[in-house]
């Protein structure tokens, strides 16, 4: 449902990584990305081109392989819906390190802003709940995103899911690397892996 | 349910217990699947396994993407899947391209051998088109004796060269299933 006073997606990613340390943040397809690069480049950034619907499945695969760090999704509605099914495998999995983040302006903004399932019918947060992710909540402001970021490295409250209502304003592109094999040998790098 | 093919041949050592046994040769952690009956044996194995996690998914492209998200995290991981989910995978199957990180896949095949139900038939006798189409390499077994040999060939390319890799597992091997009586 649309909400008066919506938050600027700029600023929520800001206060998501303001203080991340040792986090790994995956974004998903579209403006998410492009909000992670805005807030600065990073080598535990795992920028997304493609792949819809694969966000939250790759944080999953990141969280279980180390456990000892906290991982991040930031992904946005239209990605979220196309991958509603992986909120199931997650909580089957219970995953105590992962934090999924949903940005949700209601519409498709990359393509034209043709309106969501989110603007008239679907809720997120009660998807994920009933999938069985019981730390599940919907936010609407600054503060909450504020304390949410703190909650981020406790390494036990976890799986936990936010869906955060943002503004629609389609703001300027800052791209980050396209470049799949420099994204995943930098991460894999800051976790001291060598290439094959 | 007719009986499964290797049911004639010397049971010390079934071929999902070879290929269990491959798997943990190879440090294999993250075991996503979608159940088939002809993954059945493997996947309580994996269960039951004190190093690998067997992860239950809900379709199979969610497969593909966590294997990358494993990899970028330092482990390996294997896809279990029937045929008729490796045309839910084609948009994901993209990650292989662009990260080129240890993909493999363990396909159960229906639609190929004796097979009852139509339905089947479509995306079985397309599996390894799509494979192919979409840069993932295929090789077949389709007898118990071959299913070793395939296995340790396709591990190998998989996780030692980042080849993205499938193997198939015929319905010969597995057994026909028939629900017509």
């Amino acid at each position: 449902m649309s909400q008066a006073n919506l938050l600027d997606r700029r600023r929520v990613v800001a206060a998501l990584l303001e203080n991340r340390e040792g986090a790994l943040v995956v974004g998903g397809l579209g403006a998410s990305t492009n909000d992670m690069a805005a807030s600065g480049d990073h080598d535990r950034n795992f920028y997304l081109w493609g792949a819809m619907g694969g966000a939250v499945m790759i944080g999953l695969g990141l969280a279980l392989a180390q456990p000892e760090l906290p991982v991040v999704v930031i992904t946005g509605d239209g990605e979220m819906l196309m991958g509603m099914g992986s909120l199931a495998t997650v909580a089957l999995q219970k995953p105590a390190n992962l934090s999924i983040v949903v940005l949700d302006n209601e519409r498709y903004g990359e393509t034209g802003g043709q309106m969501s399932h989110t603007a008239m019918a679907a809720d997120l947060v009660g998807v994920a709940r009933a999938c069985g992710i019981a730390n599940a909540q919907a936010i609407s402001t600054l503060a909450e995103v504020e304390a949410f970021a703190k909650a981020i490295p406790d390494l036990a409250g976890g799986p936990r899911f936010a869906n955060v209502k943002i503004d629609a304003a389609n703001l300027e592109r800052i791209l980050p690397t396209r470049d799949g094999m420099f994204i995943l040998n930098r991460l894999r790098g800051s976790l001291g892996f060598t290439p094959i | 349910m007719q009986a499964s093919a290797d049911s004639t041949t010397d049971t010390a050592t079934s071929w999902p217990e070879e290929i269990f046994a491959i798997l943990q040769r190879f440090d294999v952690r993250q075991v996503p699947y979608v159940p088939d009956a002809g993954h059945s044996l493997l996947i309580q194995r994996v269960l039951g396994s004190s190093t690998m996690r067997g992860i239950a998914l809900t379709t199979e492209e969610e497969g593909v993407a966590l294997l990358l998200g494993a990899w970028t995290g330092g482990q390996r991981g294997v896809l279990l899947m029937q045929s008729s989910g490796v045309g839910n995978c084609i948009n994901m199957l993209s990650l292989t391209q662009i990260f080129r990180f240890p993909f493999l896949t363990l396909v159960t095949m229906r639609g190929e051998w004796g097979e009852f139900n139509p339905w089947q038939v479509p995306m079985g006798s397309t599996t390894q088109g799509v494979f192919e189409l979409s840069g993932v390499r295929v090789l077949r077994a389709s007898e118990p004796r071959e299913v070793k040999e395939v296995m340790q060939a396709a591990a190998s390319q998989a996780y030692n060269a980042c080849t993205p890799t499938a193997v198939l597992l015929s319905q010969r091997l597995i057994g026909a299933k028939d629900f017509t009586r």
